[in-house]
């Protein structure tokens, strides 16, 4: 590897992300497990690298792809298949008489698995689809999620992907923590480990788009035809692209299968992808930073603060007029709406957190380098 | 064998009619502004809630119909002029993000609206009758539905073909800046054939929905990219080509959601196989496959990309 001078920004972000890692830890131990914050960590997580993972696409290498949702649900059904313990699988696969699989995985490389069935799925489909120009290959990649959305569900896969039931009992986040004999917990990981699994992700995304074959990526986005000149293999560089974001939206899959604890093919809807690519517009397409603060912010305000809007409010005698049931869901809508039309470059741009750094060193010394 | 697979291709024609007025409005827009417009499946879905709520306020039936038509023109308008007009010089993906902004966002205020509950289509006399044609018993809409369609496809083309308007839409889909420069005015153009494409969208949604009686925030979604597929498939930007891919898919889906039915009875299976499961997939199967074989669809035209 070519060897590269790491400046302070860079040590600064690495010091304010291991910050938040020992913040999430001690916060863990000392709040209840129960607060709302967890819940929003833990799906934040997962919703941050399915993000980055589609950013890796539609923000670096200029393949708009919209079939997130199908790759999340391979993910998610592959580590539940692989993960159910064989004592359960009885009840789970209560209509195929316990399921053709009779064995489990480690999490682990159930959640590996996982990314390697989404990513040779991606392989597959990428096959026909990735020939196809921007809004085309989008509904093509769209349309394929829509297939294996009701392939999952086809009662001759029965045995496999339990049909149309949902999957369940398999382990999830609180498998993480450390109990104490008695059962009680003695050290919280639940929500930790779901930052870790998504932190390492990322950053081997980080390191790939820095990489000789991120920035042959980026300059196929900034133009193919210069792109080709230049000696880049539009092809196998799209390809591996494709299944290298596929292989991580799989693993997101997985997180999302342990996050909600059951899995059913019919929720993984266009519907989900549609809401991962608004965070990936909201936090700035062809930004990492972006893609996870806009996620754990996406997550935050859709469960959590704005939560009081879909609920009668009183102040004083006076009732707040149109709160109720879905206000929530219109307000968020406006807002995406706003971002979408009139801040197009998102919370980032194209910025990441050591070029904010840079911009504030910068600054303090009165703008002597760049 | 012919009285098991009848029924399955009326209702299919029927639908596919119905996709073809759907679809129409997506392969207009992408001709004139090469913008898949997501929410044009919800356009269709909203002017199925107007009809339930005007028809519950008790305004006569008989108008009803007409005022959610105008209703939803004028929605298409303003969807047109508020999320797609100032992003007219933006990339062109930004235009597809706003058009999937503007999906969600008429999703979150239906939700909102109905609570989330299916709302009963109200039932419109005459084309809700039932009808026996050839033995198979159907409404009397799947019968009206081919024959508006191709009254209306009909009427469209000479419209686009004869007059001024219409030459001017051709101009601007062919060349937007160079029309620009002869003194074509774009906004103009461009608001027509929203309106146009949503108006049929809302005859399309009376039909429709006539047909399936309850509508959802989410009913839009699946009938809205089904049209889509159709009219890439017919070659985007073609209108004849949206009617005939729509009515093929229209067709196909039918014939597979009861194919378990139709093979039982020819004796080639020997038991359910739960093929409807993938009467909607099959739709984007055919997509991928035509896509591959010819991108540019039935009737569309090659295009080369320049330097």
């Amino acid at each position: 590897m070519n060897k590269k001078k790491i400046d302070s920004a860079t040590i600064i972000s690495a010091v304010i992300v291991l910050a938040l890692y020992a913040a999430v830890f001690i916060a863990e131990q000392l709040i209840p497990a129960t607060s709302m914050l967890f819940t929003v960590i833990k799906k934040g997580a997962t919703y941050a690298l399915v993000a980055v993972s589609m950013n890796l696409l539609n923000g670096f290498t200029g393949i708009f792809s919209l079939g997130q949702a199908g790759f999340m649900l391979i993910g998610a059904y592959v580590y539940g298949i692989f993960t159910i313990p064989v004592a359960s699988r009885m009840d789970v696969y209560q209509y195929y008489n316990g399921g053709l699989v009779q064995f489990t995985l480690p999490v682990f490389a159930a959640m590996l698995l996982a990314g390697l069935a989404a990513a040779f799925f991606a392989f597959l489909i990428g096959l026909p689809v990735l020939r196809l120009k921007s809004d085309y290959l989008a509904i093509a990649t769209l349309g394929f999620a829509e297939i294996i959305r009701a392939l999952f569900q086809w009662d001759k896969l029965g045995p496999v992907t339990n049909g149309s039931n949902m999957l369940r009992l398999f382990p999830s986040f609180n498998d993480f923590n450390i109990k104490n004999a008695d059962g009680t917990v003695a050290v919280y990981f639940s929500t930790l480990v779901p930052m870790l699994i998504a932190g390492v992700c990322i950053g081997v995304i980080i390191l790939l788009i820095n990489s000789t074959f991120g920035r042959a990526l980026r300059a196929m986005k900034d133009d193919e035809i210069a792109a080709e000149a230049m000696g880049i293999r539009l092809a196998s560089h799209k390809r591996l692209a494709f299944c290298i974001s596929s292989f991580f939206a799989g693993v997101g899959g997985a997180m999302l299968a342990m996050y909600q604890t059951t899995v059913q093919a019919k929720s993984f809807t266009t519907a989900m992808t549609y809401e991962i690519l608004l965070i990936v517009v909201i936090g700035g397409i062809g930004s990492v930073t972006g893609s996870c603060l806009s996620s754990f912010l996406f997550v935050a305000a859709s469960e959590w603060w704005l939560r009081f809007l879909d609920q009668k409010q009183m102040i004083g005698d006076f009732e707040v007029p149109l709160l109720r049931n879905g206000f929530r869901l219109v307000v968020f809508s406006i807002i995406i709406m706003i971002v979408v039309l009139f801040f197009r470059q998102g919370i980032m741009g194209t910025k990441e957190l050591p070029d904010l750094i840079r911009g504030l060193q910068g600054k303090n010394k009165g703008g002597a380098d760049k | 064998m012919w009285n098991t697979v009848f029924p399955y291709l009326l209702s299919g024609i029927s639908v596919g009619g119905q996709y073809a007025l759907i679809a129409i409005g997506y392969t207009m827009v992408y001709g004139i502004l090469r913008l898949i417009n997501f929410a044009h499946g919800d356009v269709f879905m909203v002017a199925g809630i107007i009809m339930v709520y005007m028809a519950a306020s008790g305004v006569p039936l008989w108008l009803c119909i007409p005022l959610v038509l105008i209703l939803t023109a004028v929605i298409g308008f303003v969807i047109e002029r508020v999320a797609y007009k100032p992003l007219r010089t933006a990339p062109r993906m930004s235009a597809m993000i706003s058009a999937i902004g503007v999906s969600y966002t008429l999703q979150n205020l239906v939700l909102y609206v109905t609570g989330g509950l299916n709302q009963i289509y109200p039932t419109i006399p005459w084309i809700s009758d039932s009808v026996t044609i050839l033995g198979a018993t159907t409404k009397m809409v799947t019968v009206v539905t081919p024959i508006l369609t191709l009254i209306l496809v009909v009427a469209l083309v000479q419209l686009i073909n004869h007059t001024k308007i219409g030459m001017a839409m051709r101009a601007v889909s062919r060349d937007f800046e160079t029309s620009q420069l002869m003194g074509i005015k774009i906004n103009r153009v461009i608001s027509t054939t929203f309106v146009i494409g949503t108006f049929l969208a809302g005859v399309a949604s009376v039909l429709y929905f006539t047909n399936y009686t309850t509508v959802i925030q989410t009913s839009g979604a699946m009938p809205g990219l089904k049209a889509f597929v159709a009219a890439v498939f017919g070659g985007i930007g073609s209108i004849p080509g949206a009617v005939v891919g729509a009515f093929i898919i229209g067709i196909a889906e039918n014939i597979i959601k009861g194919l378990d039915i139709i093979l039982f009875k020819a004796g080639v299976i020997s038991g359910p196989m739960g093929l409807a499961t993938f009467s909607d997939a099959f739709t984007f199967a055919l997509l991928i496959i035509i896509l591959a074989v010819k991108p540019t669809g039935l009737f569309g035209e090659k295009i080369t990309d320049k330097v």
